[in-house]
């Protein structure tokens, strides 16, 4: 028979005030089981642990039961308590009369009523409570960074700098990501590459870390300390050992007229190539879309000139597989795709571009050398429009926008119409905008900056329709002014799109093979909005950059580096404590139906062909099930699946919950 | 059935409520002291999808009037898919029992965040109301474990 | 037909394919069929039926039969492979111990089913085709079978067979039997009327677990209901809750699995319409996530267990009435 304890907390007033604590530790001492009773000031506090404590040791206390505020707040602080007298931490309740309690019902009446129910209702679980002990988890020292951009870069040499192994797996060719293509960055207007290639050049020559380039990330098993992945290695046709980066196959190669993504498409490169001049890993690649050598068999030319012997075209993707005990999702953004909005004329002119290309344009590395040239004839563009938010806080979404604020565009427009004014005052620039957002340090201040300093025309308006002319080679911009509530029309040289920002294509398939959660923009979503946000609700899987939500530069570089402490934290740890509130399944009662393993989102159900014993003598070779208890997190999934009862919830049994039930119904 | 034929009635209201989501938008109701009818008794489970239909039964039978479950919004369940599971065997199981009579209105699942606070406080206030415009549900209660 | 199956099974024997058959045999009355395991040649010879009472469905059998030595040979009528497929996705039966003979069926009838269009003191058979002779104390009676087959058998789901080794007689197709109807007649009620519907039906279980025991997708080791762990055990039912707490768990328990034999309701003593519930389920599953037919394929994934994140219904709309 259980001998519980039961602990009433005042909370100061926070209770008291609207719970009568004497009548519910009054009320516990009639309950069968209960064994002792009190009631106290600040049962968090030390004298309060102090009396838990003591009084387990008093009476012999087999359970604890705590009247207090939410388990989520304090369960924690308890069982730990509990835990220095000898008494498993999984036998006590918390009985949440605070936050669901006295802080909601201002009658003292009903407030004390529905206490005492409350209480009930943790001692009848109690009463069902088995001790747990949490199994140990061994953990792999090193990890791995999914993305190599700034996030990632960051992640990485803060993760080799505290001393463990780092690999970084790219799906492009180089390190860099984004910023690498920027131009200046905000609101100080240093060159991006001056700042982001240094970088790059550390990760590549970090011991510690070791970049997969050109790779992408094939299969994730395992759970915290121990995951399993395997990386694909794609075939660049370039044997990354032997390459020089040189750079000869390059010139060489005949294939010259390959759409260049490096610049957003917007000049052409070589088949065989090196995105840009100061890549990581400086290894060429050769494009299988359009090798001539590797389509029709002619050409070899790069493998002739090459002086190392590093092309092969026979080159295949290879799979790689490691072991580590942290991962960083650091996959970063897209632009939106924004055909759908055909009022910009954005597939009909090419001088209607996005923010992003506008980037590359006014680059020293970009298309035109730093020169401000309209892509369609060349000529220094004297009129140009941003428009602000495209496909960005949009409720309609029949056009692929989004609900959410690109956070990033109102300051990268001023950058952008700053730094063409620097370079040609002459320039006309409109900016039509829903609101200027410019929170952050010295954010409004440049933005101020460009209205005043530069005579930037800020609008508050929309564009309606961009019209390219064919004769003039305008595009005619028709806007409407909300503050002046007038019509605007406007010959324009060039139109610039604030696009909106989404998470990469590639991050669900990612998250789900992480098993994270992603909200409905597939943005990853973090374990607690406020005080978790830097890791995702999966155990070991951490969240840096844009792929959780927009946010710039230095908030990328500060929660990779958090993201950074919190892997190092992991790493440094040589076994882990599991959750011992995991699904267990009775092998007697299990008929091997495989149903749960159906459910798990984990993977942690399996199946085994097992002897056993039967209640007649006999032995017997069944399928049960078994439960992995370092990959279970606990949901519960199976149990309701199983038809049998076999699949049960540790710490939340299925006796256990129906005694709640029933105590609370009473 | 739903003439409320005595005055002292207050209808008993099981609420099942995620770890995550749910709980912690009750939670948040309690932090910012907004007020609801303490006829709901909030049960704490780890994510919705382990509700087993046996404990929503279990509960008409011991005189509940009303179950509602809780969990987070789809797409934001701490386990990935535990809500998706959710959804779709309450569908059916609420059908079940609206199929042998027992009133839907008296079953009910709703998604609520942990920043949800008053939409907890909105969700448990409407559900009430309707249990009480309802009246009490005998249908599936075990009478043998009535104390009076 | 009878003849042709004892023939093919004795073959089977000679020939060392299989050592023992799973049939049906005659019980004291001609319309008391019995499941059997036949082990000799003689013993088949001498007591294997086949005929318009071997309602049966013989796939649950497997699941013993087939964990024993040797290979067994069962006769499956189409609605029975589907549980037979069912039963291997759930890993119950080892395939390699079974050798399956689809049999054609055209519809079975029953003893209760003879005695509800009058005919009464039955003391035996004949079958001409699709003609019964139906010798019974009062004299000779001929009715036609689709005359007198048993309700399931009217609105039978399938009658094209989705496992089998070998065919005899001819497959026939999936039909379109308005199998719903009553169903649907329920759904038509107030709350009310529905809720003493079903209290008059549960109000006569006597809780002997018949149809339990009978269900090919009731194959867990122990009960929930025989297990007092689960918070659900108990003895003896003593008031309606109890009834509907067991089918309704039991209907839930087998959503997603149950295949739509109708044993339930076959060997239902009092005669309680247990398909009604479990074609609720296969009803709404239907109408919320798009067809599924529990057995049709080996390995298929229930609708009950699996989801769509964005276009799943929310429970909601019971209130609304969308499920119905």
């Amino acid at each position: 028979m259980q001998r519980i304890g039961v602990f009433v907390c005042h909370c100061g007033t926070n209770i008291a005030a609207t719970v009568d604590v004497k009548a519910v530790a009054e009320a516990a001492r009639k309950v069968p089981g209960v064994v002792f009773s009190t009631d106290y000031q600040y049962m968090c506090s030390e004298a309060g642990q102090d009396l838990i404590k003591e009084s387990v040791k008093k009476y012999n206390l087999t359970n604890v039961v705590i009247c207090s505020c939410s388990p989520r707040m304090h369960e924690k602080t308890f069982r730990g308590a509990v835990e220095t007298v000898d008494m498993n931490p999984y036998l006590l309740e918390v009985a949440n009369i605070r936050e669901q309690c006295s802080w909601v019902h201002k009658d003292k009446a009903v407030g004390t009523q529905k206490a005492i129910m409350l209480m009930k209702a943790a001692v009848a679980k109690a009463t069902l409570d088995t001790p747990l002990t949490p199994g140990m988890l061994p953990v792999t020292k090193r990890a791995l960074v999914i993305g190599g951009g700034i996030a990632g870069m960051q992640a990485a040499l803060d993760i080799a700098e505290a001393g463990y192994e780092v690999d970084i797996v790219e799906q492009k060719p180089t390190i860099g990501g984004k910023m690498a293509q920027l131009d200046k960055t905000f609101p100080t207007l240093d060159c991006s590459s001056c700042i982001v290639t240094p970088k790059m050049v550390d990760v590549g020559q970090n011991e510690k870390i070791h970049i997969y380039s050109y790779s992408e990330i094939e299969e994730v098993k395992g759970y915290i300390g121990n995951f399993d992945v395997k990386i694909r290695r794609k075939a660049r046709y370039v044997d990354e050992d032997k390459c020089t980066g040189c750079g000869l196959c390059t010139e060489k190669c005949p294939m010259k007229n390959v759409p260049n993504e490096w610049n957003l498409n917007l000049d052409k490169r070589s088949c065989v190539y090196i995105p840009f001049a100061q890549a990581v890993p400086k290894v060429a690649t050769i494009d299988p879309r359009y090798c001539l050598m590797l389509n029709k068999g002619k050409c070899g030319i790069c493998s002739k000139v090459c002086g190392v012997g590093a092309i092969n075209y026979k080159d295949t993707d290879k799979i790689v597989e490691e072991k580590y005990g942290a991962i960083v999702a650091a996959t970063g953004f897209e632009i939106s795709d924004i055909s759908k909005y055909d009022e910009y004329a954005y597939a009909q002119s090419p001088d209607v571009v996005t923010s992003l290309e506008y980037e590359r344009l006014m680059s020293a590395a970009g298309p035109y050398g730093g020169h401000l040239k309209r892509p369609s004839d060349g000529k220094d563009p004297k009129t140009i429009v941003f428009v602000q938010c495209v496909g960005s806080r949009e409720k309609d979404s029949c056009k692929g926008g989004k609900e959410y604020c690109s956070k990033v565009c109102c300051m990268y427009t001023a950058k952008h119409a700053i730094l063409t004014k620097d370079h040609y005052p002459d320039t006309d620039i409109y900016v039509f905008y829903i609101d200027v957002r410019t929170p952050g340090k010295l954010f409004d201040e440049f933005y101020r900056r460009a209205v005043e300093q530069y005579g930037v025309h800020y609008i508050k308006g929309a564009v309606g329709k961009v019209t390219p002319n064919k004769a003039t080679g305008k595009l005619e911009v028709q806007a409407s002014d909300l503050l002046l509530n007038e019509q605007l029309h406007i010959e324009a040289d060039m139109v610039v799109l604030a696009a909106a920002i989404e998470p990469s294509h590639t991050a669900r398939k990612l998250a789900t093979m992480l098993t994270t959660p992603m909200d409905t923009n597939d943005f990853f979503t973090e374990a607690h909005a406020k005080l978790r946000p830097v890791e995702s609700a999966t155990a070991g899987i951490l969240l840096a950059g844009m792929c959780q939500g927009p946010k710039d530069i230095p908030e990328t570089v500060s929660q990779a580096s958090a993201a950074a402490a919190k892997a190092i934290g992991i790493l440094s740890k040589d076994q882990l404590v599991g959750n011992p509130c995991i699904a267990h399944p009775d092998e007697m009662m299990c008929n091997g139906c495989s149903q749960c393993a159906g459910v798990c989102p984990y993977g942690a159900i399996t199946y085994v062909e097992k002897e056993f014993r039967m209640p007649d003598r006999t032995t017997k070779v069944r399928r049960v099930a078994q439960v992995n208890e370092a990959v279970c997190q606990g949901c519960g999934a199976c149990t309701v699946t199983c038809p049998s009862g076999a699949m049960d919830l540790r710490g939340f049994s299925n006796q256990q919950i129906m005694a709640e039930v029933d105590a609370l119904c009473q | 059935m739903s003439v409320n034929e005595n005055k002292d009635w207050e209808p008993k209201i099981i609420a099942i409520c995620c770890n995550w989501c749910s709980y912690s938008g009750a939670d948040l109701a309690g932090t910012n002291r907004l007020s609801y009818p303490a006829n709901v008794k909030i049960i704490r489970v780890p994510c919705s999808c382990r509700v087993n239909p046996m404990f929503v039964l279990r509960a008409f039978q011991r005189g509940a009037d009303g179950v509602i479950l809780c969990g987070c919004h789809p797409g934001d369940c701490h386990y990935s898919t535990g809500n998706y599971h959710t959804r779709r065997r309450m569908t059916l199981l609420f059908s079940m029992l609206n199929y042998l009579g027992i009133e839907s209105a008296r079953t009910r699942v709703e998604w609520v965040s942990a920043a949800e606070g008053q939409r907890f406080v909105d969700v448990m206030d409407g559900f009430v109301k309707t249990i009480t415009e309802l009246g009490p549900n005998r249908r599936l209660e075990d009478l043998r474990c009535k104390q009076n | 037909m009878q003849a042709e199956l004892i023939k093919r099974a004795t073959e089977l024997m000679e020939d060392g394919t299989v050592n023992r058959v799973l049939g049906w045999q005659k019980g004291q009355f001609v319309y008391d069929i019995t499941p059997a395991v036949f082990t000799s040649v003689e013993d088949l010879k001498e007591n294997f039926v086949y005929n318009a009472f071997c309602g049966d469905n013989l796939s649950k059998y497997l699941r013993a039969e087939s964990e024993k030595e040797g290979k067994v040979l069962v006769f499956l009528k189409p609605c029975d492979t589907y549980s037979f497929n069912q039963l291997l996705t759930e890993y119950k039966i080892h395939r390699e111990n079974v050798y399956v003979i689809g049999i054609e069926c055209n519809g079975k009838t029953s003893g209760e089913d003879l005695k509800k269009k009058g005919i009464e003191g039955i003391l035996d058979v004949e079958e001409n085709g699709d003609e019964l002779t139906v010798r019974t104390i009062y004299g000779d009676e001929k009715v036609s079978l689709k005359d007198v087959e048993s309700y399931r058998c009217a609105t039978c789901k399938s009658r094209k067979h989705v496992a089998y080794d070998e065919l005899i007689g001819e497959d026939g197709d999936i039909l379109d039997s308005h199998r719903f109807d009553q169903v649907e007649e329920i759904e038509k009620m107030s709350a009310e009327e529905r809720f003493n519907f079903w209290r008059g039906e549960f109000s006569r279980c006597i809780r002997c677990n018949a149809c339990r025991n009978v269900c090919p997708a009731c194959t867990c080791e122990k009960c929930v209901f025989d297990n007092y762990d689960s918070g659900l055990y108990n003895k003896a039912a003593e008031n309606t809750f109890e009834e509907q707490c067991f089918h309704i768990i039991r209907a839930y328990h087998v959503a997603g699995r149950c295949t739509d034999c109708g044993e339930c309701s076959r060997v239902c003593p009092e005669h309680i319409p247990l398909h009604l519930l479990n074609r609720k389920f296969i009803k709404d599953y239907d109408a919320l996530y798009g067809d599924f037919m529990a057995g049709a394929e080996v390995g298929q994934m229930s609708p009950v267990v699996d989801f769509t994140m964005d276009n799943d219904a929310e429970p909601s709309v019971v209130q609304k009435g969308g499920a119905e």
